[in-house]
């Protein structure tokens, strides 16, 4: 599919930088993967894509520990988003996570589970209809004493299931800021005996009851999952809620 | 003459490529025993992450000839270097091997095992267990990252369990001291004729230290013990397990400069409210950012030790 004076005009109105013009476009996988059309197809559905460099995934390129991978996703550049979903075309369950930034910047951070090397892809629908799409290849080969365990270990869990601890940050750099870290083993339902258990819905919301972002994991997000999201203002308390896909829910607050 | 000793020099130039290639290609470590005290011998490695340049000789090992046979201080990366530590040996005492340790569970320290397979291999119960249990994963690790060096290494689990406190092994005192910190298993070995601290990975000179299996604050203790044994009568030389030998106690002072700096990035950024990735992308301060391997270990400790340290800021505690 090809709409070069559609490229064009986006680039146009958004007034992009000449080097973020140069680099749109809507054809020719820039990760040259090589299950891109395979993903265009199931995870966007056929859809018009473009490859955008607003849309910035960073994580390491080389992951130290497989089950941990850090990914953070900034598509702040990027006027009218409605969605970000969030894939690793190479992972025996390719989609990741889901979020919609409904109240708060199209920014957010977490880590992933990744079975083998493989791009990480966040692909943002705007508006229009348009998958603006970006992404990082992440090797997964660790150091040379590492031993990369099969599945979680830690029992933590039992006990602490949906346990919420987080905090706000009201100063300083990262004013604005919300971490939150919600224990849960994310069981991918992979390892022989063990059932998918995982987190599916998490919100955020402020004190006036204002939802600033919903976010849906699925199984690769990691063992104990970890936000980093953003407000505009930091203003009262938020609330996170939300449920695993057994039906345990979790309600808590945390305080600026 | 300029051109007849320029084509000289291409002709030599040429002619060191050529070394160099054979001697990648005939994988030989090149192993020669430096003594470091009276009957004392060391095999220095680089202070370098295992390549298919180096094939993993990035470790320090060692030997003491004993008066009735020899005592052998970790094995290497690989069976290759087991072997050619063998012969190194062999060329120093015709005396028989008596005993072989491995000071803990790392694959650089005990893949030569397969070479000594007819020596007494002796190690911390704990040690033998992380061997048996992670070795072949590590093995798996080190044939990627090292290639064709690793070629026919397997695990060998050592078959005798040592404890701390004294040992003598042929004819020689030796002083076991059982720590833990850089591993859940760390042993030092006290030469006592020598006075050599064999420190194994408990302590790095020159070299960023490595965390995969750390628990930094039971690390720590170990140093100060370390710094302690230093100050006993009869010390004489400090063998790291990575990096050079020293006469003193500065590279455990290096070493525990490096994990508190770590450590306290760690708290500090998630007290801060930075994630994984923002913290991955601080840069070192002046003072590691020439230590060989800095950044790529700074890089890996991040994955080792950052969430708890933001468990530990999230939950307030």
């Amino acid at each position: 599919m090809k709409f070069p004076l559609t490229i064009a005009a986006i680039a146009l109105a958004a007034l992009m930088s000449p080097a973020d013009a140069a680099a749109l476009r809507d054809e020719g996988d820039p990760l040259a993967s090589a299950r891109w059309a395979d993903m265009h197809k199931s995870m966007l559905a056929g859809a018009p894509v473009l490859f955008d460099p607003r849309v910035k995934v960073v994580a390491p390129s080389t992951a130290e520990n497989p089950m941990q991978v850090p990914v953070s996703v900034d598509a702040t550049a990027l006027p009218g988003v409605v969605e970000v979903l969030v894939f690793a075309d190479f992972n025996p369950i390719v989609q990741v996570l889901r979020f919609y930034p409904d109240a708060a910047p199209a920014f957010l951070g977490f880590r992933i589970k990744l079975q083998q090397s493989s791009p990480v892809r966040a692909a943002v629908r705007t508006a229009d209809g348009v998958w603006h799409v970006g992404g990082t290849w992440v090797n997964t080969v660790g150091g040379g004493c590492t031993a990369p365990s099969a599945a979680a270990v830690s029992p933590e869990w039992q006990k602490r299931l949906n346990e919420v601890s987080g905090r706000q940050w009201s100063e300083g750099p990262n004013a604005g800021r919300i971490r939150l870290r919600i224990v849960h083993p994310m069981d991918t339902g992979l390892v022989a005996g063990t059932p998918a258990f995982h987190l599916e819905e998490v919100n955020i919301t402020d004190a006036a009851g204002k939802r600033l972002m919903r976010v849906q994991p699925y199984e690769p997000v990691s063992e104990n999952p970890v936000f980093t999201l953003q407000r505009d203002a930091a203003s009262g308390p938020v609330e996170a809620s939300g449920r695993d896909n057994n039906g345990n829910a979790f309600t808590a607050r945390i305080a600026p | 003459m300029r051109r007849a000793s320029a084509a000289l020099r291409g002709l030599s130039l040429m002619l060191l490529a050529w070394a160099g290639l054979a001697a990648a290609a005939d994988f030989d470590y090149r192993l020669k025993a430096r003594p470091i005290a009276p009957d004392v011998y060391a095999f220095i490695g680089r202070t370098a992450d295992f390549d298919t340049d180096n094939g993993g000789n990035i470790v320090n090992t060692a030997f003491i000839v004993g008066r009735a046979g020899v005592i052998v201080i970790d094995s290497g990366p690989s069976l290759r270097y087991g072997q050619q530590m063998r012969q190194a040996i062999a060329k120093v005492t015709d005396k028989p091997l008596a005993l072989v340790i491995n000071t803990h569970h790392h694959p650089d320290h005990f893949l030569g095992n397969q070479a000594f397979a007819d020596v007494p291999i002796g190690a911390l119960a704990e040690t033998r267990d992380g061997i048996a249990r992670d070795g072949d994963a590590f093995a798996e690790n080190l044939f990627r990252m090292s290639g064709d060096w690793m070629k026919g290494t397997e695990v060998r689990v050592p078959n005798r369990t040592l404890a701390g406190g004294a040992l003598e092994v042929a004819g020689r005192r030796l002083r076991l001291v059982a720590l833990d910190g850089h591993t859940g298993a760390d042993l030092v070995v006290v030469d006592e004729a020598s006075g050599v601290v064999f420190a194994g990975d408990l302590v790095f000179n020159g070299r960023a230290p490595t965390t995969p299996h750390a628990d930094v604050g039971h690390w720590l203790k170990a140093l100060d013990q370390l710094d302690g044994l230093t100050r006993q009568p009869g010390f004489k030389v400090l063998l790291p397990g990575h990096g050079e030998v020293a006469g003193d106690a500065a590279p455990i002072a290096q070493t525990r400069a490096w994990l508190n700096w770590l450590t306290a990035t760690m708290d500090e950024a998630a007290r801060n409210g930075l994630d994984m990735n923002d913290t991955l992308a601080r840069p070192l301060p002046p003072r590691f950012a020439d230590m060989p391997v800095a950044q790529t270990e700074y890089r890996r400790s991040v994955g080792h030790l950052f969430p708890a340290a933001e468990q530990r800021a999230l939950e307030g505690r």
